[in-house]
């Protein structure tokens, strides 16, 4: 069976310079992998060119197929995106933002049908939205917003999703709720998991493979605790950690 | 309340505005009277009208054109609006501000003066439209899109003023044509008859059909241009059909009436204000109310000078300005 995310010899160039630079993985399905690394190694620029958003050389497969080769909606179907700062129009419904999922299966000028919204419904449920189904998205805490990006990206069914620092904005107890739930959507409905991280100790906590990235390639890949080693940290962040029973803990010059 | 009854209740709104605009004016004709008449119209019933033949005229060939004729300015003015929003996810957006209705009026006059004649008023009007909304959103961009919403309005009021400003160096060229010129580029539907109407409706169907069309797909760019993306929208090409179908009917709207400004503004934001923002009910009232709106503006454009005339475009702008300004206050939010 092919694997849910092939990406091989992947570059893509951002203003003259090549911010992906040659990167090749796997990720297999049901898989949870973590991209890390300091800013500007080209972390975002990856997803972003698995998405579909950017022009790149090199192959990308979703499930086998190239995503070069599939129409806008059929990467949608493919691949659900949750950006780090996503933009929530005040005014609208938390139901109304979920049925934005559906996006992918309407045509151009039709309409959702029984289907899309059954699915958007047990997206809210899902995410025990259904209380606050009604409510102006303008309205919501940073966990509940949150639930309800999720919630939509869950609702597009795409069996890939990428998550840009999904958890930045959020206290460190709304971050745990929403990683744990994110794992829990990953081994119920069997989805694979791309995403990126800052907080080298919670991606370790919760992905099954670390990437580590630095200036468009891979450095270091594999368990969390081969790739969060002080050496490998200080050499390509230039920060000086201990690294404690998997937490990455600052320590003062 | 549910959509259906609010597209009712704007139905309701636009009736009896067609109703005031019928009824109101310097001869008395009473509202059963008129509907007689318009029985008396139909096929297969007996009824027959009691308005002399001069009343006849003035319902029939005065004021019912002029109605339905501000009626399709003003649907054409505020779905425009709204749709403008929507594609540049900008609140300011509007045909007046973004230079558009420049445009076509610079288009419209050179029509006029080099084509003479009023068949090719919509296209020239479109062309002329088209051009100004592509370099206010050109010049809107390339300020960087930091400086948020206010820099497109900017833009467009900088392109609305150098196309005005070649309009009226053409309009001087050509005095023979300059009264007829001058009063409709303040905006006015005096002279309208059912020729103008003719003229409108067949641009007015297919913007607010295109536009219909798109209303989801709407509420899908309203999460940002990126993330439309991931969700399978081909934003670009939405972007385009949309803009192109409203400045369609913003062309059609000017080449008949001028420039009215604002329509496009208060409609669309009162909607919002009462019936919330997803487009897919927003545009459709936008056609309703705004129609109704128009219609009513220009009930006080006749009445308030009587006998004299104001030009509808003053009303508007007189309502629009200070509306604006509470828009321009309360926007900081929508723009992000």
């Amino acid at each position: 069976m092919s694997s849910a995310l092939a990406v091989e010899r992947l570059t893509v160039e951002l203003g003259g310079r090549n911010v992906v630079d040659g990167i090749s993985f796997a990720v297999e399905r049901g898989e949870w992998v973590t991209l890390i690394g300091p800013n500007g190694a080209g972390k975002t620029t990856l997803l972003r060119a698995v998405a579909g958003l950017l022009s790149y050389g090199g192959e990308i497969s979703v499930g086998g197929e190239p995503v070069r080769s599939l129409r806008r909606r059929e990467v949608a179907k493919r691949v659900a995106v949750v950006q780090q700062s996503p933009l929530m129009p005040a005014g609208m419904s938390v139901r109304e933002y979920v049925l934005l999922g559906r996006t992918p299966f309407v045509s151009y000028i039709g309409r959702e049908s029984r289907h899309d919204d059954a699915a958007s419904e047990s997206a809210i449920a899902r995410l025990d939205l259904g209380e606050l189904a009604e409510r102006d998205l303008g309205t919501l805490s940073g966990g509940e917003r949150q639930r309800a990006v999720l919630a939509r990206a869950l609702a597009q069914e795409a069996p890939l999703l990428l998550l840009d620092e999904p958890t930045s904005a959020l206290d460190a107890g709304r971050q745990q709720e929403a990683l744990e739930l994110i794992d829990a959507l990953r081994l119920d409905a069997g989805l694979t998991v791309v995403a990126t991280m800052h907080d080298l100790t919670v991606a370790g906590l919760y992905a099954s493979r670390l990437l580590l990235l630095s200036s468009g390639r891979i450095v270091a890949q594999g368990a969390p605790a081969e790739v969060l080693t002080e050496p490998l940290i200080a050499e390509h962040y230039g920060a000086h950690v201990r690294v404690v029973d998997g937490a990455v803990i600052p320590v003062r010059r | 309340m549910t959509s259906r009854l609010w597209i009712v209740a704007a139905a309701g709104f636009l009736v009896a505005a067609v109703i005031t605009g019928v009824l109101v004016g310097p001869v008395h004709i009473g509202l059963g009277e008129v509907v007689r008449s318009f029985l008396s119209k139909l096929p297969f019933l007996d009824v027959h009208s009691n308005l002399s033949p001069a009343e006849d005229s003035i319902v029939w060939d005065i004021r019912f054109p002029r109605v339905v004729l501000g009626a399709l300015v003003g649907a054409m003015l505020a779905l425009a609006g709204a749709s403008y929003q929507g594609v540049f996810r900008n609140p300011l957006a509007d045909p007046y501000l973004l230079g558009v209705a420049a445009g076509a009026g610079l288009g419209a006059t050179l029509a006029v003066v080099y084509l003479g004649g009023t068949y090719w008023l919509p296209p020239a009007a479109f062309v002329g439209g088209a051009v100004a909304v592509v370099i206010a959103y050109a010049i809107g961009r390339s300020t960087g899109r930091s400086s948020g919403g206010a820099t497109l309005v900017l833009a467009g009021v900088t392109v609305a003023a150098f196309f005005t400003a070649v309009q009226t160096f053409i309009q001087q060229q050509h005095t023979d044509t300059l009264q007829q010129i001058y009063s409709w580029i303040l905006g006015s539907l005096p002279s309208s008859d059912w020729t103008d109407v003719r003229t409108v409706l067949p641009y007015a169907a297919i913007a607010t059909v295109g536009i219909l069309l798109h209303r989801r797909l709407l509420d899908v760019l309203s999460v940002g241009d990126e993330e439309a993306a991931t969700l399978g929208v081909h934003v670009g090409r939405v972007r385009l059909a949309v803009v192109v179908c409203a400045t369609i009917g913003t062309a059609a709207a000017v080449a008949v009436a001028g420039l009215i400004g604002f329509v496009g503004i208060i409609v669309p934001h009162a909607i919002r204000l009462v019936a919330g923002p997803s487009y897919r009910l927003l545009l459709p009232l936008s056609v309703l109310v705004g129609a109704g709106f128009l219609v009513f503006a220009d009930v006080i454009a006749r009445t308030a000078l009587a006998p004299q005339e104001l030009p509808i475009g003053v009303v508007t702008a007189f309502f629009g300005a200070p509306f604006f300004a509470v828009v321009l206050r309360t926007s900081r939010r929508m723009l992000g």
